[in-house]
């Protein structure tokens, strides 16, 4: 598991940045490039949870795409035992992680949690999620200004008739 | 007698040397088939999903067992003669019949009935005797406690009598989940074996409410493994159990308990195994299925042996599987008693020399019962057999459930439901237990009870679009060929009465099932609703058990005058070796 201990420079600049966001936020005025990259961290992503698809719920949580890394475990069921309530969680060895999201393509609204990470914080998040029918799993990692993330299908079934 | 005797010694020779791995060929005095040539220093016999079949049975292998994408034209996906040439089996000889569907009928008067627990345990019982004391081990891998009226009315503890008397020290679970926790407790409290699971897991409200466990920290609900010391070597044996028992059967049974594969989980238990408990064999006691097994041998490193069940697959030899650490034996010995598999092991400091493997049909005309276990079997027996035994109906055709899509067996079954509960459609799930009864074979209640008794037997009626219907098809045909075995839970495909369909095993889900048609021929309609007859549902029914069902109709006298076809037509699948004729 990764500790960190100590603030490292680029980090104290995001959290610097942060509090920007929200001053110029109050004050209605256009953000700057630093803090609208921040902003995933930060602040209540509206737009993201509205989105759609998982591309347009990426996009708008982030602004660029995530690459798919090992370092990203994302443990959850191949067939889930109840679709209302699916466990799930990922863990990561990535440094300087940030945020943590995770993603159900096949559900109304694609983005179904995101959470920002502490500097300091072991990078692990379990959740449960609600899941209509089967679909991609992707849960996104937010480490040092880059997007990693690891993908699982998860099964859900009328179920029944087993041998 | 005479005859039959000398119709398996003809074949022996030959079919004994094709049961072991061919580099290691028997030795060439076949006295009998059961004399086995002495060969390292521990034996395990496995046996799985017996079905709590305690007296001789028939059983047909499938005609039609396919395999889709890596799979197709593997073992365990070959039938009739594609299987006898894969395995070098003989087509007149006795373990033809034992292993594959080939001219069924003709064999089965020529060699009997297979299994039944007196037998097997005078087998049990030599194979033990031959290598000598704490040289061997028995192990179950699951499905020992139903399948039976009498299973089924005691939850179990029939077999768990029966499993004492032969000398299981290992076990896992499938079906035994269905009676529901109390009752696989005080089972478990008179079994004198270990249960292992290492992939059962309390869930977190369980956890939370402080409900029972193995192991608390990890919230392991059974003992993983245990070890065993043979031959002078320390043996694991892991326990898998099924991993979807709360997604194909109803959640009730186990509602504080999770399930699943758990690779990692099973990775660690295994790495702790070898790491810190410094043992010399790694046995995965499994009830996964085979395709499951093959994957998942692919994938965790550090097992020498996977002793698999639940698809009933019975393949005489294992299948060797390369992964990052080495190569791991993958096997699946069969169902309803046929068959015992014996696994020898040259076993050195920390790992597995080398090993012979045989998968032993039982055959029950060369095999003189046990008398313990006949007086035992009698006894549970006596209560309910005269209830039981009434002959209520004497079909003029071979009736078997076992095939990728129908047999007749379930056909029948289909047929009582439309019939009795005067419905358009029947559905009736796939199960690969169930035996076969000959033609002109008068049935009884307790051939009924067979083929039925589970502990969720009532049958329902419904209205569902043909919308619907497709779904319900295209949902249990995905667990049967999606392309990832993880994604199969087992089982064949729901049996369809009153409606015909193509399937294309190799689409993806929702486009496999095309052209539903009515019993009359007319098209199933998306929008209209049906009347739909079914049994075994996951959610709670309320109307009659189906046994009560079936039995009526056939007390009715109005067998079925005209031989129905499967109602099946397959597409994109074309000389796959997994189809010897629609059955």
């Amino acid at each position: 598991m990764t500790t960190t201990t100590g603030t490292h420079p680029t980090r104290r600049l995001i959290l610097q940045g942060a509090a920007s966001v929200a001053l110029l936020g109050l004050g209605n005025l256009p953000f700057g490039a630093v803090p609208a990259r921040a902003a995933a961290n930060d602040k209540y992503p509206e737009e993201a949870f509205k989105q759609k698809s998982e591309a347009d719920a990426i996009k708008a949580l982030y602004g660029k795409t995530a690459e798919p890394s090992d370092k990203v475990k994302l443990d959850a069921p191949e067939i889930a035992e109840n679709g209302g309530v699916v466990p799930i969680s990922v863990t990561t060895t990535l440094d300087k992680v940030t945020s943590i999201a995770f993603f159900v393509a096949e559900n109304p609204f694609a983005l179904a949690a995101s959470y920002k990470i502490p500097d300091g914080t072991i990078p692990a998040v379990a959740n449960r999620l609600k899941m209509a029918k089967t679909t991609k799993l992707t849960a996104i990692v937010e480490a040092d200004g880059k997007l990693y993330s690891a993908t699982k299908e998860v099964k859900v079934t009328v179920g029944g008739c087993g041998g | 007698m005479g005859i039959r005797r000398r119709d398996f010694l003809k074949g022996a020779g030959l079919a004994a040397a094709t049961l072991s791995l061919p580099r290691l060929a028997r030795g060439t005095d076949t006295a009998s088939i059961y004399d086995l040539e002495r060969f390292g220093n521990a034996r395990i016999l496995h046996i799985t999903d017996t079905h709590a079949q305690l007296n001789p049975v028939y059983f047909r292998e499938p005609s039609v067992n396919i395999g889709i994408g890596e799979m197709a034209g593997r073992p365990p996906h070959l039938v009739g003669r594609a299987f006898l040439e894969r395995f070098g089996i003989r087509p007149d000889s006795a373990d033809a019949y034992a292993f594959t569907c080939f001219e069924f009928e003709k064999s089965a008067g020529r060699f009997g009935k297979l299994g039944g627990f007196a037998h097997l345990k005078t087998l049990v019982d030599r194979l033990r005797a031959d290598v000598g004391e704490k040289r061997s081990m028995l192990v179950d891998g699951g499905d020992l406690w139903q399948g039976t009226g009498l299973a089924n009315l005691m939850q179990g503890r029939d077999m768990v009598e029966v499993a004492n008397l032969l000398g299981i020290e290992a076990m896992t679970g499938h079906w035994e989940f269905t009676y529901g926790e109390q009752a696989l407790r005080d089972n478990l409290e008179r079994f004198k074996g270990e249960f292992l699971a290492q992939n059962v897991f309390l869930t977190e409200e369980a956890a939370f409410n402080d409900a029972l466990a193995f192991d608390k920290a990890t919230g392991r609900v059974f003992k993983p493994s245990v070890i065993k010391e043979l031959g002078g070597h320390r043996v694991a044996i892991v326990g898998q159990a099924f991993p979807y028992v709360p997604i194909a059967h109803p959640k009730r049974f186990t509602p504080d308990w999770s399930f699943g594969i758990r690779e990692e989980e099973l990775q660690k238990h295994v790495d702790a195994l070898r790491g810190t408990d410094k043992i010399d064999a790694v046995i995965l006691l499994s009830h996964n299925g085979m395709d499951v097994d093959l994957k998942l041998a692919s994938r965790v490193t550090g097992i020498d042996v996977i002793l698999g069940g639940h698809t009933h697959d019975a393949v005489p030899q294992p299948i060797a599987v390369k992964n990052a650490a080495g190569t791991t034996l993958v096997t699946n010995a069969g169902s309803n008693g046929k068959f015992l598999a014996v696994l020898d092991l040259a076993l050195d400091k920390g790992k597995v020399s080398d090993v012979h493997y045989h998968l032993l049909p039982v055959y029950s005309e060369l095999l003189k019962p046990d008398p313990a276990m006949a007086e035992l079997i009698g006894r549970l027996r006596a209560p309910y057999v005269s209830d039981w035994s009434e002959k209520i109906a004497t079909p003029d055709r071979l009736l078997y459930r076992r095939g990728n899509f129908s047999g007749p067996m379930d056909e029948l079954i289909c047929t009582a439901l439309r019939t009795e509960l005067d419905v358009e459609i029947a559905l009736s799930p796939g199960f690969r237990w169930g035996v076969t009864a000959l033609s002109g074979q008068a049935l009884t209640m307790e051939d009924v009870l067979a083929e039925t008794a589970i502990t969720y037997p009532e049958t329902y009626v419904q209205d569902m679009t043909g919308a619907q219907i497709k779904d319900v098809l295209e949902d249990v045909c995905d667990n049967l060929f999606n392309a990832d075995p993880y994604y199969q839970q087992g089982g064949d495909m729901v049996r369809a009465g009153g409606l015909s369909y193509t399937c294309t095993p190799d689409a993806a889900i929702g486009s496999r099932i095309s052209e539903l048609k009515l019993g009359n021929g007319k098209a199933l309609s998306a929008s209209h609703r049906y009347k739909v007859a079914g049994w075994a549902s996951v959610n709670g029914q309320q109307g009659a058990p189906v046994w009560d069902v079936v039995g009526k109709y056939l007390r009715s006298g109005r067998m079925l005058q005209e031989r129905l076809g499967s109602g099946v037509t397959l597409k994109g699948v074309e000389g796959n070796p997994g189809i010897a004729g629609l059955g």
